[in-house]
C-alpha cells in the first residue's frame, strides 16, 4: 500500500491572505493583490495580463521567461513578484520605443534572421540577449554569445540564426 | 512571390510577445486547474482523499473517477485523427492505473495558486502491481503490429524478397550489428494547455495547444456528445509540437470536463515535468545484416525492428521500410514488432521510424562500406537506388539525392578526407567525417480553404491548418499573393480555427503541400470569379477577352497584350455593391498521376565532430545538410527547418534520452535540466543546401515538406564521424561520454 504523503509539513489549514503590491512594469506602476508566493512570471502572465513572457518550465531551466530587472535578466519563475515592488520591471513587450513603436534593434534582428519559428522562447531570447549586452562582458565573437546566450533553450534549433541577429546589432551599436 | 526569402509575417506578433498561446486567453472569470498525477505505475487506487483541498478557500471542486461526470461510452468516441488501433486511454475513466504520471484528478480553484497548493493535498492509496516497462527485458516476447487506418501514412514492412540468409552467407563482405535508442519526449517549449471559454447557453471556445484545431473539436464533440456548433477550437499560435499535438492531449479533456460541470472558464496547463505523462519516441531495438559482393554491390539486407508500445494501443512507426526505399538490393528481409509495456502510447516525434531506422540503416551501411575498403559516399552512388521495391518497383516521381550527395561533399570539402580512422586531429582532439542519407514521405491529403476580397481590396484566406513553427503564416499567404498578384502587405492569411474550411492535422510534413494545394485552387477559382465580374463591368477593358488572355499583377487584372489595359480588384469589389467576393476550394490528391510513382523528399548530411578522448566529449564543430525537396516555397524559412532538424539530429545522437528507473516504471529525469537538448553553445556552424528538383506529380506546387527530412541523415552521420574519429562504431543512442571512455 502506497500513500501520498503532503510534500509540505504540517500543511496550514488555512492560507496567508493575499495582500496588495505595487510593480513598475515597463515603466508603469500598477496595482495588485497577490498572494505572497505568487512568482513574477504568474504576476505577469496572470494578473497584469502580460502573456509575452512565457513559461516553458517554472524551475528555472529554460530561460523562456527571462524578463529585465533594472536592466539585468532574470527567470521570473524563480523570484516572488512581492519581492520586486521597489525594482523597475521590463518585460518584451516594453522593448520596443514606447513613444514612436519602434522595434528595439534586436527584436528586428530576430525577425530579419529567421531567429525562431515557434516563437515561444523568442521574448526570453531577446529579453537575455539585451540583457547580456547591457552586462557588457561580451565582445562580438560568435563562440562567446553562444556560451552566454546558453541559458535559453529553444527547441526548434534557431541559435545558429540566434547568434546572427545579436552579431549585427553588436555590429551596428559599435 | 514564391520562392523568396521572406521573412515570416507573423514575425512582429512574436518578438513583441502579442502572439498568443493556449494558455495565454485570459478571459472572464477564469478558474485553474491543476492535475494530479499517479505516482505508482500499474495497480488500482483504493482511495482518493480530497476532503482537505476541498476545505481550502477558493477550491471550486475536485475531480477524480469517483464523481467525475459521464462522458461518452465506446472506444470509438474517443477516437482521433491520429489514433493507432487500439483502445484510447480515457482520463479519470475509473480505478485503474496503467502507467506512471496517470491523471488521478484534477483540482480547480479560482486561481492558480491555490489550485496548485490543494492539489498537494489530494491523500491517494494505491494496490500496486508490478510493471513491466523495459523493452530489452522483453525481446522475445515481440510479436506482429495490428494494423489499422494508420497504416495508410505509416506501412508495416513489405514481404522478403529472395533469400537474404544464404545471400549472406556466401557474400565475400559483410557486417551485423544490433541498435538501440531510448525513450524521447517532444518537450516542445510551450508546454500543454487548454483555456476553455464557457459561453452562452454552453456554448465552448476552446484555446487548445494542438497541431489541428478540427482534431480537438472532433475529439471533444464526440467524448462530450456535443455538436459541432457547441464546441469551437482556436490555435492561432502553438509554441512548438514536434508530433506531441497531433492527438488531443488529457489537459483538453480534463479542462472541458471541469468547464462543463462547473458551467464555468478553466484553464488547465500542464507542468514540465507532466509533459512526460503522454507520449514518446519508443524505445527501439534494431538488428542488421548486409552483405556486399566483391566489387561493393549489396548483396543481402535484413533489418529488423522491434518498439515498444503501450498495453492499451499499438502505436507503430515505419522503421524498416526506409532501408527497401533507399537500397534496392534483391535479397532482402525486413521485420518490425512490438511489445506491449506498461506506459502510455507512444506518440509520432518529428520524423517518426524515419530517424529511427535510417540511424541504424546509415550506420550499418558506412560499416560494411568501410569493410568494403570503399569510401562511404562511392559506396552510396554504387547502390544507389532508382526504384522503390517496397513499393512495387515504382520509380521516384523526382529524386535528386545525387546532387545532394555531389554538392553537399563538394561544399563540405569530402575529397580531403584520410579514411582511416583516428587519422584526422586537431591539437590534442581528435576529428571525424561522417556523411549519411536522409529520407522523408512527401505526402499530401484533402484540405480546404477560403479565399475572401474584401471591402477594401485585401485578400484574406484561411484554413484551419496550424503553424507550429514551420512558416504555414509566410508560405501560405506567399501563395495567394502570388496568385491574385497582390503585394504581401494587403494579403492575410489566417489559421488555427475550427470555423475555417477544415484541414487536417498538421504532421507528416505534408502541410505545406496540402494546404498549399488547397490555397492555390481556392485563388485560382477566386481568380475566375473576379475576372468574370471585371469582365462584366460597364466598358470594361477585359470584354471580349479569355482568362487565359489576362494575367493578375499590382492589385490588377491585366491584359497580356496591353498591361495598361486593367481593371482594378478594388473597382470590381466596388462594382460588386461593396461587398466581399469569396470563393471557398477544395484540394484533393491527384492519385490517379500520383500512384505510379514512389514520392519522397531526399537529403545527405556531412559532418564534422570533434572527438576529446580524456573526457569522451563529442562536438559537432560543423555539418551541411544538401536537400531535395522539390520547389522551395521560401528558402527563408525552409532553411530554418532544416537547420532546426540538425539540431535535433544533434540532440539525438548525442544528448537527449528519457531514462526510465524499470523498477517503478517512472521516468527519472523529467524536467529540461536533466533531459539534455542542446543549447546554443552545442550548435555551431551549421550549413544548408537545397538543391533544385522539379517534380510535376507529387503535388500542382510541386512542393516536398522539409519539417522532418532535415533531421534524418543527422544522427548517422555523426555517429559514423564518431567512427572516423576514434575508430568506434557506436550503435547505441545517444553517444554519451560513457560510451567513449
Amino acid at each position: 500500500m502506497l500513500t501520498e504523503t503532503l510534500p509540505v509539513a504540517n500543511a496550514p489549514d488555512a492560507l496567508p491572505a493575499t495582500q496588495p503590491i505595487e510593480l513598475t512594469i515597463n515603466g508603469q506602476k500598477r496595482q495588485f493583490r497577490l498572494a505572497p508566493w505568487t512568482t513574477l512570471l504568474d504576476a505577469l502572465r496572470e494578473y497584469a495580463n502580460l502573456t509575452g513572457t512565457k513559461k516553458g518550465c517554472d524551475h528555472g531551466q529554460c530561460g523562456a521567461c527571462t524578463v529585465l530587472i533594472d536592466g539585468k535578466r532574470v527567470n521570473s519563475c524563480l523570484t516572488l513578484a512581492v519581492m520586486h515592488e521597489d525594482h523597475a520591471i521590463t518585460t518584451i513587450e516594453g522593448l520596443a520605443d514606447s513613444a514612436t513603436g519602434q522595434f528595439h534593434p534586436l527584436q528586428q534582428a530576430f525577425i530579419d534572421h529567421d531567429a525562431f519559428q515557434c516563437g515561444y522562447c523568442t521574448p526570453g531570447q531577446i529579453c537575455s540577449a539585451v540583457g547580456m549586452l547591457n552586462e557588457g562582458k561580451v565582445e562580438n565573437k560568435a563562440d562567446q554569445i553562444r556560451e552566454l546566450m546558453s541559458g535559453n533553450l529553444c527547441r526548434c534549433g534557431a541559435y545558429p540564426h540566434i547568434v546572427d541577429a545579436i552579431q549585427e546589432v553588436m555590429k551596428k551599436e559599435r | 512571390m514564391i520562392g523568396k526569402p521572406i521573412s515570416r509575417v507573423d514575425g512582429p506578433e512574436k518578438v513583441t510577445g502579442q502572439a498568443k498561446y493556449a494558455a495565454e486567453f485570459n478571459v472572464p472569470d477564469l478558474t485553474y486547474g491543476v492535475v494530479v498525477s499517479s505516482t505508482i505505475t500499474k495497480g488500482t487506487i483504493t482511495r482518493i482523499d480530497t476532503t482537505k483541498a476541498l476545505a481550502l478557500e477558493g477550491v471550486l471542486e475536485v475531480f477524480t473517477h469517483k464523481n467525475r461526470p459521464k462522458t461518452a461510452w465506446f472506444d470509438m468516441s474517443y477516437k482521433d485523427q491520429d489514433s493507432p488501433p487500439g483502445s484510447p486511454f480515457r482520463p479519470l475513466h475509473d480505478d485503474q492505473v496503467k502507467y506512471n504520471g496517470q491523471p488521478i484528478a484534477l483540482v480547480v480553484a479560482d486561481t492558480f495558486e491555490v489550485a496548485r497548493y490543494a492539489a498537494t493535498l489530494i491523500e491517494v492509496d494505491y494496490d500496486a502491481e508490478p510493471c513491466e516497462t523495459d523493452l530489452l527485458k522483453h525481446l522475445h516476447e515481440a510479436r506482429d503490429p495490428e494494423s489499422g487506418v494508420a497504416n495508410v501514412f505509416k506501412p508495416l514492412p513489405p514481404k522478403p524478397r529472395g533469400n537474404s540468409a544464404a545471400a549472406y552467407a556466401n557474400a565475400p563482405v559483410s557486417m551485423s550489428a544490433r541498435y538501440i535508442h531510448g525513450m524521447q519526449h517532444h518537450n516542445p517549449m510551450e508546454m500543454f494547455a487548454t483555456t476553455v471559454e464557457y459561453g452562452r447557453n454552453g456554448k465552448l471556445t476552446i484555446y487548445d495547444k494542438t497541431q489541428g484545431a478540427t482534431n480537438s473539436q472532433l475529439y471533444v464533440t464526440q467524448a462530450f456528445n456535443l455538436s459541432f456548433d457547441q464546441v469551437r477550437v482556436v490555435s492561432p499560435y502553438v509554441g512548438g509540437g514536434f508530433g506531441s499535438g497531433l492527438r488531443p492531449q488529457y489537459q483538453l479533456f480534463l479542462a472541458v470536463m471541469a468547464a462543463r460541470a462547473l458551467k464555468r472558464s478553466v484553464r488547465v496547463s500542464l507542468t514540465r515535468q507532466q509533459m512526460w505523462s503522454f507520449g514518446h519516441r519508443p524505445a527501439t531495438v534494431q538488428n542488421i545484416r548486409l552483405a556486399a559482393d566483391s566489387d561493393g554491390k549489396l548483396a543481402a539486407v535484413e533489418h529488423e525492428a522491434i518498439a515498444e508500445t503501450s498495453q492499451f494501443e499499438d502505436y507503430t512507426e515505419t522503421v524498416v521500410n526506409w532501408t527497401g526505399k533507399l537500397y534496392d538490393c534483391p535479397n532482402s528481409t525486413l521485420s518490425y514488432k512490438l511489445k506491449s509495456l506498461d506506459m502510455y502510447s507512444p506518440l509520432d516525434m518529428r520524423a517518426p521510424g524515419g530517424v529511427t531506422g535510417v540511424h541504424a540503416i546509415e550506420c550499418a551501411i558506412d560499416e560494411l562500406a568501410y569493410k568494403a575498403g570503399i569510401d562511404p559516399l562511392d559506396f552510396r552512388f554504387k547502390n544507389y537506388s532508382e526504384k522503390d521495391w517496397t513499393e512495387k518497383d515504382k520509380p521516384y516521381s523526382s529524386k535528386e539525392l545525387r546532387a545532394c550527395f555531389t554538392q553537399g561533399a563538394e561544399r563540405f570539402g569530402w575529397s580531403n578526407r584520410t579514411p582511416e580512422p583516428r587519422s584526422m586531429r586537431r591539437g590534442h582532439t581528435l576529428i571525424g567525417w561522417g556523411m549519411a542519407t536522409g529520407i522523408w514521405d512527401a505526402s499530401q491529403v484533402p484540405a480546404r480553404a477560403e479565399a475572401v476580397l474584401t471591402v477594401n481590396g485585401k485578400l484574406r484566406v484561411s484554413s484551419a491548418t496550424a503553424d507550429i513553427g514551420t512558416g504555414t503564416y509566410t508560405i501560405m499567404t506567399q501563395i495567394a499573393a502570388e496568385l491574385l498578384g497582390m503585394p504581401l502587405e494587403n494579403v492575410i492569411f489566417r489559421l488555427g480555427d475550427t470555423d475555417m474550411p477544415l484541414a487536417p492535422i498538421q504532421g507528416g510534413s505534408w502541410t505545406a503541400a496540402t494546404v498549399g494545394s488547397a490555397v492555390k485552387v481556392t485563388c485560382e477559382a477566386l481568380a475566375k470569379k473576379l475576372f468574370k465580374l471585371a469582365r462584366k463591368m460597364p466598358g470594361s477593358p477585359l470584354a471580349g477577352a479569355d482568362f487565359d488572355d489576362v494575367f493578375f499583377a499590382s492589385s490588377h487584372i491585366r491584359l497580356r497584350r496591353d498591361p495598361s489595359l486593367s481593371v482594378s480588384l478594388q473597382a470590381i469589389v466596388d462594382q460588386n455593391g461593396g461587398r466581399a467576393i469569396s470563393e471557398t476550394g477544395t484540394s484533393l490528391p491527384n492519385v490517379l498521376k500520383q500512384k505510379d510513382y514512389s514520392r519522397s523528399a531526399h537529403a545527405a548530411a556531412f559532418v564534422e565532430v570533434e572527438v576529446d578522448e580524456d573526457f569522451g566529449t563529442v562536438v559537432v564543430t560543423r555539418a551541411v545538410s544538401a536537400v531535395a525537396a522539390g520547389r522551395i516555397l521560401n528558402p527563408k524559412t525552409a532553411r530554418s527547418q532544416i537547420i532546426g532538424g540538425m539540431v535535433w539530429g544533434i540532440s539525438s545522437a548525442l544528448q537527449e534520452e528519457s531514462i526510465m528507473d524499470h523498477r517503478y516504471g517512472r521516468y527519472m529525469n523529467h524536467n529540461l535540466a536533466e533531459y539534455h537538448i542542446p543549447v546554443c553553445a552545442d550548435v555551431r556552424d551549421l550549413d544548408v543546401i537545397f538543391v533544385e528538383e522539379v517534380d510535376d506529380i507529387v503535388n500542382p506546387l510541386g512542393v516536398k515538406g522539409v519539417g522532418e527530412v532535415g533531421l534524418v541523415a543527422m544522427p548517422a552521420a555523426i555517429a559514423n564521424a564518431v567512427f572516423h574519429a576514434t575508430g568506434k562504431r557506436i550503435h547505441d543512442l545517444p553517444i554519451q561520454l560513457d560510451k567513449l571512455l
